[in-house]
């Protein structure tokens, strides 16, 4: 096996057993500190055997035994060191799960739910979750973030800390809580996946791909975990539809392309058909009378744009009557704003405009929302209040992309 | 596990008779769930004295300790399993007590 196929081995390894690796440890000795280095030694392991004994037959039997072994060394050091046993752990009792999810019973579950609890900050359960679950290493989160290592590996292990101190349970949620936990869960993925799509900074680059695949990515394990859930479905059909654009939002001088000037030929096909699947069993789902939540509905507005051949081609009408089903489960300004969008489409930039000028109060420090006056008052022919409006979006716009996109609108209107 | 639920409020005393009503309910329920260890309500920020006797020399100060505009107006003591089992009883504690309430954990 050349070294090439060695590193592949290793990095398919990483991604496939990262997280049963270390939510098979965070069971079995309680302890999330002690799970996450005793995967990363494992690891590390493999990365210094593999090249010489070859890969083994099994990747992930292999890693969870290696991985164990150097927990319990660990614990021994520890013990011999502090010559006392071990304090009292996170999980002493196996406490059971209120009730069985389905067939599907899995260490990965527990830890997705511990990381993302609704008593960690916004913050920390990014940080957690992408740590322990999907695997990155603390340099990569903080690049991420654009925060400094040292403050990362702070959040991480406060949140550890809290996990620990706190006792936050390492357990699936019961039925009746589920929902809700989910979709904390989700929230973390989404902000994952914008934070990588419409990346910020004025030095960062405008499309974070290692963000946007990791958010799908996880996404896609939590479906295999969560197969029935609708909101999950959802929000994966929702990063499927966005990602397949992405190649077409960003021209090569690094300026924002607007959905009416994209290539739609540059689309992913494949993405977009495998959004459309999830969109069309989520609809047919929403036909027996289940309520789809917020991320189905924003799934089914990217399905209405990627089905179309360009801007005139799309179903408009289907748009807004969308964002009205949205604007019930989600009654927010920046709703409010990309409906006014679609209805601009609809029956004119003028209609449009009256909408968004009456979101002023709530959106003024928001930049997307001068940029969509900037937009409309352009093509209602006001060049003044347009460049003004462009000059207040450029103020706040902090995607690279993005900003140099308003500027030349902006320019082209002198 | 025992978990501190703290009752945050600006002024003392400031129960109903109604709400008093619905915390000894409340109450009962903890006593009989087994998740009952101690509760009470605390007079006000400045009925509270300082002591500082490291040196030995008995320095008392007039209170409060930190000068807030809310404040520990009250506190349960609760024996939970774990954070979800003490956030439920707490969600249930901020209904009864009509009040917003803070957990944490004892070390």
């Amino acid at each position: 096996m050349s070294v090439a196929e060695v590193e592949e081995a290793i990095t398919r390894a990483h991604r496939a057993e990262w997280a049963r690796v270390v939510a098979a440890l965070a069971r079995r000795f309680g302890d999330l500190d002690l799970a996450e280095d005793a995967a990363a030694e494992a690891f590390a392991t493999a990365v210094e055997r593999w090249p010489t004994d070859g890969v083994p037959p099994n990747p992930g039997g292999w890693l969870t035994t290696t991985a164990n072994r150097k927990a319990i060394d660990r614990i021994r050091r520890e013990q011999k060191r502090d010559g006392k046993q071990k304090e009292a752990q996170m999980w002493l009792t196996d406490p059971p799960d209120p009730e069985p999810l389905g067939a599907i019973d899995d260490d990965r579950l527990r830890l997705i739910f511990t990381c993302c609890h609704p008593a960690l900050s916004m913050e920390a359960r990014t940080a957690l979750t992408l740590r322990l679950v999907g695997g990155l290493t603390v340099p990569e989160i903080s690049r991420a973030f654009l925060v400094q290592e040292s403050t990362m590996g702070q959040r991480i292990t406060r949140g550890k800390a809290k996990i620990a101190a706190a006792r936050i349970p390492y357990r699936v949620p019961s039925v009746e809580d589920l929902p809700e936990r989910v979709s904390g869960v989700l929230a973390v993925l989404y902000l994952v996946f914008n934070e990588g799509y419409l990346a910020t900074g004025p030095e960062t680059e405008p499309v974070r791909r290692d963000l946007t695949d990791e958010a799908i990515r996880l996404t896609r394990m939590i479906r295999l975990l969560l197969p029935d859930d609708g909101e999950v479905a959802g929000l994966l059909a929702l990063m499927l539809l966005t990602e397949a654009r992405r190649a077409a939002r960003v021209s090569a001088s690094g300026e924002l392309v607007r959905l009416d000037e994209q290539d739609r030929a540059t689309w992913d096909t494949a993405l977009i058909a495998e959004g459309h699947q999830i969109v069309r069993e989520r609809l047919a789902a929403a036909a027996s009378g289940v309520a789809p939540g917020r991320y189905q509905i924003l799934a089914a507005i990217n399905a209405v744009h990627t089905s179309a051949r360009d801007m005139r081609d799309t179903d408009w009408s289907q748009v807004v009557a969308l964002y009205d089903q949205l604007l019930r489960v989600d009654p927010s300004p920046i709703v409010a704003l990309n409906r006014a969008v679609a209805v601009a489409e609809l029956d004119g930039p003028e209609v449009g405009l009256a909408m968004v000028d009456r979101l002023e109060g709530e959106l003024s420090g928001y930049h997307a929302y001068h940029a969509t006056r900037a937009d409309l008052l352009r093509r209602l022919d006001r060049r003044g209040e347009a460049k003004d409006a462009y000059g207040r979006a450029i103020e706040l716009a902090g995607n690279t992309a993005e900003t140099a996109y308003l500027v030349r609108s902006r320019d082209e209107l002198t | 596990m025992q978990y501190l639920v703290s009752v945050i409020d600006d002024r003392t005393n400031s129960a109903t008779a109604e709400e008093m009503a619905t915390i000894t309910t409340f109450n009962e329920g903890l006593v009989a769930d087994g998740h009952w260890v101690f509760a009470g309500g605390l007079a006000a920020p400045a009925t509270a004295t300082v002591i500082d006797d490291r040196s030995g020399r008995g320095i008392v100060t007039d209170g409060p300790f930190l000068e807030t505009k809310e404040y520990l107006s009250g506190f349960w003591i609760m024996e939970a399993s774990d954070l979800d089992v003490a956030l439920k009883l707490a969600g249930e504690a901020s209904r009864a007590c009509n009040r917003r309430v803070e957990v944490r954990p004892f070390l």
